[in-house]
């Protein structure tokens, strides 16, 4: 009787101790969420016609959810390298976490980067955006065919983006290569509109027709998130 | 007045031929390229020319290899060595018809248009691509000539009925290189699923040694300076319609049921002859 109390005493001890951590880690990192793959804010046949409910499964439930997976992967290999004061590995694990949390955090984007069309997805957008893409663009139209001349003109896999420069105040159009970022292209970077031009955006639906993916994309960009965003920029650039 | 040489060895499937093009540039250095690819023969060739106005192009045949074939001044589309269906059902018709016939066709198109009018015009297909690799700084013909020949070199690295275990030896260097094959297996399937985005995973052969190489975009093993043997393309466009994300489904089908060990062996026969008769 006291051998079995003294196991369940012992028991309660040893989870007490692993409760308590018991490593002498920093306690930010131990904490530090994993990524989780965000909800599409539309149902996933809600940007037909211009882009298929296959690809939106596609995308979002296996391309994205795997930059998701593999990313937290990285991250918790990370955790331990510094852990362990394994600096080789921490560097290695670099482009590993570059690749697929750039993944996690460009699609993340994107998917708000898009609406259907009953929800505001192709209207034109707001000022002061719409008056800043003038200026740097000419017009509306004009932003687009440069957008789909180089987003065509990506050799593989990477996206095309819609950029505020916050430093220089200004809009720039940018392409970055596999899941890049837009600000490994400028730290002062911030994304507008980032649009996919790895195949697997477009395959299913329009093989390798990836200019007639472009053009038709912009019926469901999301110009109002854009528009937010620019706006909420420019005002803490005013106020600096 | 001498001038730039550039001798280039042609690793065209299974015949191997040294092209030696002496080109009046007037520059004041005599620059022999040693790199593996690039080989140079200097006992059959003058050293100074004076006064080209025009490119000279000197063939020599090497060893008792056919005369070069295919990979002509032309820039052909050249069909797959079997039907579009054949290689049903590891890799749909539907496929090949996009992959080669809309993919593989537009690099070749667009590398016609690219070179007209312009120095690369009428060169082999070999030189183009080691030109605009430019050491790395990529010049604007090198994605359509590089991917013109990976896909022909892709297509003819498959066949119906293929995969499994070679045999004889490139088993045996397999084995030597990679101490299994099941390990050398291991490899080319890890190069191929984690080459991020686009690009290919190749064995390939350089000093007298069997190596697999994952290269993104465009890049092949010829840049690079070694002979490739086999290759497979892991852009998505390669596998999409079949397999969707699942790469390394693709990869497996490819090595189990596609891999022609038969081409392989033929070109490393080739990149053994090339090497050797320039030692």
């Amino acid at each position: 009787m006291t051998t079995v109390v003294f196991i369940i005493l012992l028991a309660i001890f040893a989870t007490s101790l692993y409760g308590a951590g018991g490593t002498t880690m920093d306690p930010c990192l131990e904490s530090m969420k994993t990524a989780s793959l965000p909800d599409l804010p539309y149902a996933y046949d809600a940007l037909e016609p211009a882009i298929s409910e296959e690809i939106m499964r596609l995308h979002h439930q296996k391309h994205h959810q795997t930059y998701v997976t593999q990313y937290n992967k990285a991250l918790n290999s990370l955790r331990s390298a510094m852990a362990d004061g394994d600096h080789s590995s921490v560097v290695k694990l670099q482009s590993l976490i570059k690749f697929n949390g750039g993944g996690h955090v460009n699609h993340a984007i994107f998917w708000k980067n898009l609406a259907p069309v009953h929800e505001g997805g192709g209207k034109p957008p707001h000022d002061p955006l719409s008056s800043a893409i003038d200026a740097h663009f000419g017009s509306l139209e004009g932003l687009i065919q440069k957008m789909n001349a180089e987003g065509t003109a990506v050799q593989g896999s990477g996206w095309v983006w819609l950029g505020l420069d916050r430093e220089l105040k200004r809009l720039v159009v940018e392409t970055t290569a596999n899941q890049d970022p837009l600000v490994t292209k400028g730290t002062h970077f911030v994304p507008l509109i980032g649009i996919d031009v790895w195949e697997h955006a477009y395959y299913p639906q329009y093989k390798n027709a990836r200019a007639e993916y472009l053009k038709n994309i912009w019926s469901v960009i999301n110009w109002k998130y854009a528009a937010d965003v620019f706006e909420k920029h420019s005002r803490d650039l005013d106020t600096n | 007045m001498y001038c730039k040489k550039i001798m280039i060895v042609q690793m065209i499937r299974r015949t191997a031929t040294c092209t030696a093009t002496c080109t009046a540039t007037c520059t004041t250095q005599l620059n022999y390229q040693k790199s593996k690819a690039i080989k140079t023969h200097n006992t059959q060739i003058p050293l100074a020319c004076a006064l080209l106005t025009c490119p000279l192009k000197l063939e020599l045949q090497s060893r008792s290899m056919a005369a070069s074939t295919a990979v002509t001044a032309n820039y052909v589309l050249k069909p797959p060595p079997y039907a579009l269906d054949a290689l049903e059902p590891h890799m749909s018709k539907q496929t090949l018809e996009f992959h080669w016939g809309k993919h593989h066709r537009a690099y070749v198109e667009n590398l016609k248009k690219q070179v007209l009018e312009t120095e690369l015009e009428g060169k082999p297909l070999d030189h183009i691509i080691h030109k605009t690799y430019n050491n790395g700084d990529l010049l604007p013909a090198f994605n359509n000539a590089a991917q013109a020949w990976n896909h022909e070199f892709f297509w003819e690295s498959m066949k119906p009925g293929g995969g499994g275990k070679p045999s004889g030896e490139l088993l045996a260097l397999l084995e030597r290189d990679f101490t299994s094959y099941e390990k050398f297996y291991e490899e080319f399937n890890a190069a191929a699923a984690t080459q991020f985005g686009a690009g290919w995973a190749w064995l390939a052969y350089a000093n007298d040694k069997l190596k697999v190489v994952k290269t993104p975009n465009a890049v092949n093993p010829l840049v690079l300076g070694s002979f490739p043997l086999l290759t497979i393309d892991v852009w998505e466009h390669a596998y999409y319609l079949d397999f969707q994300n699942r790469r390394p489904d693709y990869i497996k089908t490819f090595m189990n049921n596609l891999v022609s060990w038969e081409a392989v062996s033929a070109r490393l026969e080739a990149a053994k002859a090339a090497s050797s008769s320039s030692a």
